[in-house]
């Protein structure tokens, strides 16, 4: 497999202009010549579905749900950042990049990453543009808020609900160019196959969800923007379509599949409280602003947390990390609510929780100010939990939440198929072995809005293509094998649910593959899982037909890639002989419980080549050079 | 949270396809946990149904926390249910008690028809959108973020308007299918800053025009929507629209849109 990332030589700073002006241009006449298929609402996809249709390409845009508006990205919560330095805080563009490297423990690439940076503050220009209602200070001008892993404020955010403002944004663009007839939109479809001819991405094939019909759909070039596979470990904060399958078949198809054993397991999200549970639901990270963390001093304290003193709790965050306390990055805060758990401090039912504590912050802002920051937060938690955290602290537990890894891209976002280009949670790109909170958001937009549209204009100018029609062989091809694997999964008739299954493989890899990792842990994992898929080609049951809405059947696709896709995840993380950011091996750890990374041996990015049915993987590896930064300790101490 | 266990005879509205027609079944809803959602409380049904060898209730849902606008239906003749402001996947099992009926049934109304069971088809609002509901700006006209102040009060209100998660709830909810609360929370949210002035009128015009083309009803002043919407939008948001659209219909030097077409 070549793994060219593509980088542009030269200084940091100007990488991305000199790569813009080196691109060649598709004349704007010849847009509409062109037909791009994106897969994908959410704000990747439909970030790139508007502004590639604005500059005049025929896009033809894809999702599962009903509406291009329900992608999940509408349910984050805390913000997104960018440099602006509006509060003169000492933030740059440097320093965004610097900390993105840095928060991702060094295992991302630094021109991604910086252009990342370049473009955060062009977001946000567009987006107070389309009337998203960021919150505002008394003068009228934006406000902003601190996050994990930065010590300062470059968060924006609109309440607690910032994705679902910034992803309506991005649809009412996307519908504006529907309006236009620039973007057709397919809704309740999902993609089941990429279509290569040629060796290019030339097309998908899609079921439609309520009339169970297989259909073809041509393009010149494929934009994936399916988001993240966090749903793998069953319980996770992602909606419940959340999947891996567009990205897993496009694998098969002969795209690499990058550093998949890069796994967030975000520290604060409610506690799991039962065996009927279908989703975790997170507490913004927003909350540690102002919420302490701590546990009882002693292992197996049972008293009310009311009823602890002052001076029997451990504030393990701020003891441990004092420079940056509750606000540490994700990756460390959630490994350290697992160490006292793991040690008897753990709190609630099941002793699997800890306490993030506002009492400190109600007496010292009053619960006015409170209830205007996270007024819907708590709510949200009374709901669930049937506690009033104004009175009481929350009871909070590390679940799982984002993926790092995912399909390889090179520098122009396009993978090792030429045309196909991933966009969004669904890429490896930025984020390295870890996501600092508010990043997400941003790359998802900069991807869509300002690097796409950008990148395709060079391979869709430079690129020689055939004539190509939903009757090609190829189509034909893919369809037949979508069929057949619809057919294979109705005609088991055995005598357990997909969701069953589903929940059994979340179990091992919660248990073997979550926050702490060993190599034995791993490879029984992995025996596990092939056990567990075995059974699940023999005594799976999906009731209905393929010919209508059958929901049960849409599910059972998709857990049957979670089955194979677990193996490549448990694989990566075997292989990487280190501990870096989300990835702990209990193996490599310095004496104070941190990990460990090797730069000298492991400095790469791992890709993984699919080798056919039943073989092993292919493993490759990207160097990843680090020109401009030193690499140092991750240290938040 | 103290857990116990319940069971519910559900009726559910139970419906093969668009053109079908639908029924309401009975089932048994047995050792269903308070700290469960209702929605969990569907799988748990759904689950059995499966191993029975039958069709599980089809019902969507995606985010299972309130945001999404996904998930939806009429409990006990109340839209996403008893619970003021809560969606149907926020509402906790912890709310019925053992023994309660429960029946369920999907959003009606003739411009969101049932695709199956407690499934509907809501692309009618998607084209509500499409006929206005944005701020035209390309992808990288926008001034500097900071170059035009939004008052606080102003931005807030907007955001208020802005967290409609387009679930329907509130056509389910008028007698005249109307879904005057979802457009106006749009408009609203754009009247209210100054980026969205410039189109105000156009604006107004188009999305009232599309909506009636859509085949949703007349507002009549029932207030329904308001009591049944899981976000709390205002009404007030709609006496917003009235005057945006009266000024706009006087004093605009556009015609009322003829374009509106019916998807
Ligand atoms: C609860 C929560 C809170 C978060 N809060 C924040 C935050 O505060 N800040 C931040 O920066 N990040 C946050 N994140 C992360 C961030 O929301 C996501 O990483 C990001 O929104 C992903 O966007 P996306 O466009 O890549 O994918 P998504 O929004 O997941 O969209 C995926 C799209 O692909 C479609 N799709 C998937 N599979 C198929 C298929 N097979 N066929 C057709 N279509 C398909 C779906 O329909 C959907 O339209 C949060 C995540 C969660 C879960
Ligand atoms: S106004 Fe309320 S009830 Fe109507 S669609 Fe929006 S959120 Fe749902
Ligand atoms: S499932 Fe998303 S709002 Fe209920």
């Amino acid at each position: 497999m070549q793994l060219d990332a593509k980088i542009p030589g030269g200084p940091l700073e100007t990488k991305w202009d000199r790569h813009r002006f080196d691109l060649k241009l598709v004349n704007p006449s010849n847009k509409r010549k062109f037909e791009i298929i994106v897969v994908g609402t959410g704000l990747a996809g439909g970030s790139a579905s508007a502004s590639l249709a604005e500059l005049g390409y025929n896009v033809k845009t894809f999702c599962i749900q009903d509406s291009p508006r329900r992608a999940h990205s509408i349910a984050a919560q805390g913000g997104i950042n960018a440099a602006k330095n509006y509060p003169n805080d000492s933030d740059s563009i440097w320093r965004l990049f610097y900390d993105t490297i840095k928060g991702g423990d060094f295992r991302a690439r630094e021109a991604n990453v910086y252009r990342l940076a370049q473009v955060s503050n062009l977001i946000i220009d567009h987006c107070v543009a389309q009337g998203i209602p960021f919150a505002r200070e008394y003068g009228g001008l934006l406000a902003n808020r601190s996050f994990g892993g930065a010590q300062v404020s470059r968060t924006f955010y609109a309440r607690g609900q910032t994705g679902q403002q910034l992803l309506l944004g991005a649809y009412s663009s996307l519908m504006r160019q529907v309006a236009k007839g620039q973007v057709t939109m397919f809704p309740r479809r999902e993609m089941l196959d990429l279509v290569l001819v040629d060796g290019q991405a030339r097309g998908i094939v899609v079921r439609n969800l309520i009339t169970g019909e297989i259909e073809r759909h041509t393009a010149h070039a494929v934009v994936l923007a399916t988001g993240g596979y966090a749903n793998v470990f069953f319980l996770s904060t992602n909606g419940t379509g959340c999947n891996v399958t567009a990205a897993y078949r496009c694998y098969k198809k002969g795209a690499g599949f990058a550093n998949p054993c890069y796994t967030q397991i975000h520290p604060t999200c409610i506690p799991v409280h039962g065996e009927y549970q279908s989703k975790l639901t997170l507490m913004s990270e927003s909350l540690r602003n102002d919420g302490r963390v701590w546990v009882p001093k002693k292992a197996g304290d049972t008293r009310r947390p009311e009823d602890i003193p002052e001076g029997e709790r451990d504030y393990y965050l701020e003891r441990i990390y004092p420079s940056f306390g509750n606000l540490a990055p994700r990756d460390i805060s959630s490994r350290a609510a697992k160490r006292m758990c793991d040690d008897g401090k753990g709190v609630g039912p099941t002793g699997r929780a800890v306490y993030l504590d506002f009492r400190d912050a109600i007496q010292r802002l009053g619960q006015p100010e409170i209830e205007a920051r996270y007024g819907n937060l708590f709510q949200m938690y009374e709901r669930i939990v049937a506690e009033d955290p104004y009175k009481t602290p929350m009871m909070i537990y590390p679940a799982s939440h984002y993926a790092m890894g995912g399909l390889w891209v090179d520098y122009n976002l396009m993978s090792t198929i030429p045309g196909l280009f991933v966009l969004g949670e669904a890429n490896f790109s930025d984020h390295g072995a870890n996501r600092l909170g508010a990043s997400a958001l941003m790359q998802g937009l900069g991807d869509g809005y300002f690097v796409i549209p950008n990148t395709i204009n060079g391979y869709l100018a430079g690129t020689k293509f055939a004539e190509v029609s939903e009757s090609h062989d190829a189509f034909q091809e893919s369809e037949a094998e979508v069929v057949a694997k619809v057919k294979r999964l109705l005609g088991i008739k055995g005598k357990r649910t997909a969701t069953d299954f589903h929940r059994e493989l979340g179990h091992i890899l919660w248990e073997y593959c979550g926050m702490g990792r060993t190599d034995e842990g791993l490879a029984k994992a992995r025996k596990l899982v092939a056990d567990v898929r075995a059974e699940f080609w023999e005594n799976l049951t999906v009731p209905g037909s393929a010919a209508d809405l059958n929901q049960s059947l849409e599910y059972a696709g998709r857990v049957a890639d979670f089955l194979e896709f677990a193996d490549i995840l448990i694989l990566d993380a075997l292989a990487r002989r280190e501990s870096c950011g989300a990835h702990f091996n209990e193996a490599f750890q310095t004496e104070e419980h941190e990990a460990l990374r090797d730069d000298v041996n492991m400095s790469h990015v791992a890709v993984w080549e699919y080798a056919g049915e039943g073989k092993e993987p292919i493993f490759n590896k990207e160097p990843l050079n680090f020109e401009f930064v030193k690499l140092a300790t991750r240290s938040y101490k | 949270m103290s857990s116990k266990s319940i069971n519910l005879t559900l009726k559910v509205w139970r419906q093969q396809g668009s053109k079908a027609p639908g029924r309401l079944e009975t089932y048994k809803a047995e050792n269903i946990s308070t700290d469960a959602s209702f929605l969990e409380m569907l799988d748990i049904v759904n689950e059995r149904l499966i191993l029975e060898g039958k069709e599980p209730i089809a019902f969507d849902h995606d985010c299972r926390e309130g945001i999404c606008g996904m998930c939806g239906s009429v409990v006990n003749g109340r839209p996403h249910g008893p619970e003021k402001e809560t969606t149907l996947c926020q509402l906790h099992m912890r709310h019925f008690r053992d023994g309660d009926t429960v029946v369920i049934e999907p959003f009606r109304a003739k411009a969101i028809p049932v695709v199956k069971d407690l499934v509907v088809n809501r692309s009618a609002l998607d084209q509500i959108i499409a006929a206005g509901g944005f701020i035209s700006v390309n992808t990288g006209q926008a001034p500097e973020a900071n170059s035009l102040p939004v008052p606080k009060d102003k931005a807030d209100l907007a955001m208020d308007a802005a967290a409609c998660i387009g679930c329907g709830a509130c056509i389910a909810a008028c007698p005249n299918a109307s879904a005057m609360l979802f457009v106006s929370a749009k408009i609203s949210q754009f009247a209210l800053l100054p980026h969205g002035r410039p189109e105000a009128a156009k604006r107004a015009l188009s999305m009232v025009a599309q909506m009636d083309a859509q085949g949703f009803g007349n507002c009549t002043n029932h207030q329904e929507c308001e009591a049944e919407c899981p976000k709390g939008i205002s009404i007030s948001n709609i006496a917003r629209l009235n005057r945006e659209f009266i000024k706009a219909a006087l004093a605009s030097a556009e015609e009322l849109p003829v374009a509106a077409k019916k998807e």
